[in-house]
């Protein structure tokens, strides 16, 4: 088997945060992941099946670890050492192509009664991931027992497995996982028909969210923030109304929603600066996940509307008194589990992903692919991904000798 | 009034005239925005329109501005027997848009309102009301009042809440007094409407402005407005400077009249100034001399002023020609009745402006200036460019265009991408999010100027704080689309390529690349006007 391992090891770790600060992705070239090759892992308990992975992407959250910027509220939830990668179509031995699903949730845990969240189908709340028979995880590629998808084997539950349609392409595939975590922000957002909606951020999270919101919800208009040409033309082309820069999205909520803003245009030393909006979007779905985005999710909201918070943030430093004065509501968005629709079906948001991808034509985010051996740089392409016009980066693995051996 | 020329130690004023290029021909100065550009035109194909050196100004301004309101024209009563006391009066003035630089003190304005004032003291009038006639422009500070009206005048009357700019936002201060035959709403200031008399107060820069649009347009708004600033009318103003043949004045002038059935008694005050732009003496005087005059000290003077610039910062070059004032010199004042006065008026603009030009070329190039009617005291932002070049300078003309119809206009400016976000805030909108979607103005018109007329941010801001209207940028777009409809393309040379690419326009380092751009639409060997403005030169293409 070859794959790459993540360790537990302090010093690498923090040359990994240096490195990562001076160029995004770089924190794989001296930070404590390795490509290594060894004897297959065992299953970690009867029922779990083998996945040979196809494609496996690269998410944000793969690049915060790698860059050690994941937030110290993981350590726990997570087992050492372990193999990344959570977005992965991949072969069964019986050759059949499945999608992971990569929340371990009691059932995967052999935990039963389920917990409640569990039991109602909301797999990502699970409030058991560090029980079980498995090791500590919250999902496939943050556990030491399943292995994760950037490596030529795994193992998974059947319960996390989705079979592939046939006229579903891989690189179709590989973005199921990801759709479904924009479907569940999208969904979560509860937005009011007609209402507006801003989306900040359009790499292949702010993607699919923007098509979610078009596909599943009503929202009189979508606006996006993208920094680069290539995220402005697909996230109007998946349904935003408005795409603008994020230095502008200030001005540009508050044209649309028609409302007035705070600005410096006092008479002594005015400089006209837009500061926050007085009334705002219904609902913000923030996919990026830093200071400044929150920032700016909180001066764009209006009073007692929703920020969705979807991109993994860590830590940040806010100004809170926009959230209390304006009664906003802050909630998180988290992987996925069953979603409940605006006509008042519930169904799993794999099935809404899976139809979302066909629809939208979601594998044009698959940008580029990287042999495993090629990690340190299909690393730093996915941290640079907007710059370089990419959106989704994956690793190819069907080529590789190790995972066409039986 | 008197225009003629008076016995003065310096020769008479040369008129404007056309210079054919030739390979003698010195390399020709282009202004361009806070600096300069040394520019040889291809000989032997090229021209260039000089303006007319400035008119001697009127030796007595105070004795002529009396002259003119004891002697009005057309059917009008003498000034002062318009002044009854008890009478309501309102005296509107032209805002900080004129004159182009700002003038040296004393301003024109304050010399006829303190004329206007003194009359009307006589009489006994002690109801008065000053009005800034802004109509959807920023609102002017404290300090370009004072400049516009004299410290005497802004303190006998501001502190009172007597002398102010027009809010035509204000629901309680405007009205509709009627609608003309073509059913245009004729949208005016309450307090002018009901006063027993309004005098308006005029600085005729260019041969469009005065007439019935000082009040028709200075004292209206949006609702007024809408009727004339919009693309159809300005596509068929041929051109904006021409009154005879300009579809923006004739809307103008059917709205005057509905003002005079309304009952509204104008005192009309109109005066033109002379091309004393730069100064006859000074820093800036080289500006108005013809290139091949130029004597080794303005040679050296130019070379120095444009390192001199290429060395300072934007800012503080901005701050060097906002500080310049211009020693304009008053040519006329006529008063008395709208129309008749301003036929006058006309007269003595082209008298300074009007040169004659022979047929049109295959291009038309311009350099754009650091000051524009709506950028004084702020930034030239790149709709602002546009709006001076393809709105103003291109309608420099009488009879038909400078430049052949599909032809090709280069204009040489910075235009940065920049913008004054307390005096433009809604230009930022616009250049941000409607110039990504569509360069049409139709378009822009039937998507985007409901919005930005009435967003209510823009209101506030233009109310409360010192910005333009919210639908001003889309009438500055609209300005410009005569000129977008008659050519094939547009380059700006030297300006900041991301921002002119947002105009639509193409983008060029040197003139000489533009002109081999504007080979593919107009051949090789073009034929070229240089419009060699400011100083202010129009041109009757016969």
């Amino acid at each position: 088997m070859k794959a790459l391992r993540f360790k537990r090891n302090i010093p690498r770790y923090a040359a990994a945060k240096i490195a990562g600060n001076i160029m995004p992705g770089s924190g794989a070239s001296f930070g404590p992941i390795d490509l290594i090759q060894g004897e297959s892992p065992e299953a970690p308990g009867k029922d779990w099946v083998k996945v040979r992975p196809r494609l496996s992407g690269i998410c944000g959250s793969d690049l915060a670890t790698v860059d050690g910027k994941s937030a110290r509220y993981f350590e726990p939830l997570v087992s050492f050492p372990f193999t990344p990668g959570h977005e992965v179509v991949g072969n069964l031995d019986d050759d059949s192509r499945v999608v992971l699903e990569p929340v371990l949730s009691c059932t995967s845990r052999n935990i039963s009664p389920p917990c409640t969240p569990c039991g109602a189908g909301n797999i990502g709340n699970c409030e058991n991931v560090t029980l079980g028979e498995i090791s500590s995880g919250i999902q496939t590629g943050s556990c030491h027992d399943t292995g994760g998808g950037w490596a030529t084997e795994f193992y998974a539950h059947p319960s996390q497995l989705h079979s592939v349609p046939d006229e579903f392409s891989d690189e179709a595939a590989v973005m199921v996982e990801p759709t479904a975590c924009g479907i569940h922000a999208a969904l979560a957002a509860e937005i009011p028909n007609d209402g507006v909606v801003a989306v900040l951020g359009s790499g292949t999270l702010g993607q699919v969210t923007i098509s979610a919101l078009r596909h599943f919800t009503n929202p009189k208009t979508i606006i996006s923030t993208a920094r680069y040409p290539e995220q402005k033309i697909l996230a109007a082309q998946l349904g935003s109304d408005i795409v603008v820069s994020p230095e502008e999205i200030l001005r540009s909520v508050r044209r649309v929603c028609g409302t007035k803003a705070i600005a410096n245009v006092s008479e002594k030393s005015p400089d006209g600066r837009v500061d926050r909006l007085t009334g705002g979007a219904d609902v913000v779905i923030d996919c990026v996940g830093s200071s400044k985005s929150i920032s700016d999710a909180l001066s764009i909201t209006k009073p007692n509307g929703r920020i969705v918070l979807v991109g993994m943030p860590a830590t940040v430093e806010l100004e809170l008194t926009p959230l209390w004065h304006r009664e906003l509501q802050l909630i998180g968005a988290y992987t996925y589990g069953t979603e409940k629709l605006p006509d008042g079906e519930t169904i799993s948001t794999f099935d809404l992903a899976f139809e979302l991808v066909k629809t939208a034509k979601l594998e044009q985010l698959v940008s580029a692919c990287y042999s495993l051996n090629d990690y340190q740089e299909a690393l730093k392409h996915a941290a640079n991904a907007g710059a370089r016009g990419a959106f989704k980066i994956v690793f190819d693995l069907r080529d590789e000798r190790e995972r066409n051996i039986k | 009034m008197n225009t003629d020329n008076k016995e003065t130690s310096r020769p008479s004023p040369r008129p404007g005239f056309v210079l054919d290029v030739d390979r003698n021909t010195p390399p020709i100065v282009f202004h361009h925005g806070e600096n300069f550009r040394l520019e040889k035109l291809p000989a032997g194909r090229s021209r260039v329109v000089y303006p007319s050196e400035p008119l001697e100004g009127l030796p007595d301004p105070e004795g002529a501005i009396k002259d003119a309101l004891l002697n009005p024209l057309g059917d009008s009563d003498p000034l002062p027997s318009l002044l009854k006391p008890g009478m309501k009066l309102t005296i509107a003035f032209d805002d900080i848009s004129l004159p182009l630089p700002p003038m040296r003190k004393p301003d024109i304005r304050q010399r006829i309102i303190e004329a206007v004032l003194d009359m009307a003291a006589e009489a006994g009038v002690d109801d008065v009301h000053l009005i800034a006639a802004l109509a959807l422009h920023r609102r002017m500070t404290e300090d370009e009042l004072r400049h516009a009206v004299g410290d005497r005048v802004y303190d006998s009357f501001a502190p009172k809440g007597l002398l102010y700019n027009l809010d035509a936002e204000d629901p309680e201060g405007m009205v509709v007094l009627g609608e003309t035959p073509h059913g245009e709403e004729v949208h005016f200031c309450r307090r002018a409407a009901e006063s027993d008399l309004l005098i308006y107060v005029n600085i005729n820069l260019v041969s469009m402005d005065g007439g019935h649009k000082s009040t028709a347009t200075g004292l209206a708004g949006y609702t007024g407005l809408r009727h004339h600033h919009n693309v159809h009318t300005l596509r068929n103003s041929k051109s904006i400077m021409d009154r005879e043949n300009s579809a923006l004045h004739a809307s103008n002038w059917r709205m005057g009249d509905v003002i005079k059935d309304a009952g509204v008694k104008i005192f009309q005050i109109e005066t033109t100034v002379n091309n004393n732009t730069f100064g006859r003496e000074g820093p800036l005087a080289l500006l108005q001399k013809r290139e091949w005059e130029w004597n080794a000290r303005d040679r050296g003077q130019f070379i120095a002023m444009q390192r001199g610039l290429d060395l300072l910062p934007v800012k503080a070059k901005r701050r060097i020609f906002e500080g310049w004032q211009s020693p304009y010199e008053l040519t006329s004042v006529q008063a008395g009745e709208v129309e008749a006065v301003h036929q006058k008026t006309i007269e003595n603009v082209y008298a300074q402006q009007l040169v004659t030009v022979e047929g049109q070329t295959d291009i038309l190039t311009m350099g754009l200036p650091y000051i524009c009617p709506y950028n004084v005291n702020s930034i030239m932002n790149p709709i602002l460019v546009m709006c001076l070049g393809l709105g103003y300078f291109f309608n420099l003309y009488k009879g038909k265009p400078l430049v052949r119809e599909g032809g090709v206009l280069i204009m040489s400016h910075p235009t940065p991408w920049e913008f004054h976000p307390v005096h433009h805030p809604s230009y930022i909108d616009f250049f941000e999010q409607v110039l990504t979607e569509t360069t049409d103005p139709v378009e822009i018109e039937k998507r985007y100027e409901k919005q930005f007329a009435e967003d209510e941010w823009y209101i506030h801001l233009y109310r409360n704080s010192y910005a333009y209207h919210g639908v001003h940028p889309l009438y500055m777009w609209y300005w410009g689309s005569h000129a977008m409809q008659h050519l094939g393309r547009i380059i700006i040379v030297g300006g900041d390529q991301k921002a002119v690419r947002r105009l639509g326009f193409q983008s060029a380092s040197t003139l000489q690349d533009a002109l081999e751009i504007a080979s593919d639409v107009v051949g090789p060997q073009p034929t070229i006007t240089h419009l060699k403005t400011p100083p202010l030169v129009m041109a009757e293409v016969i």
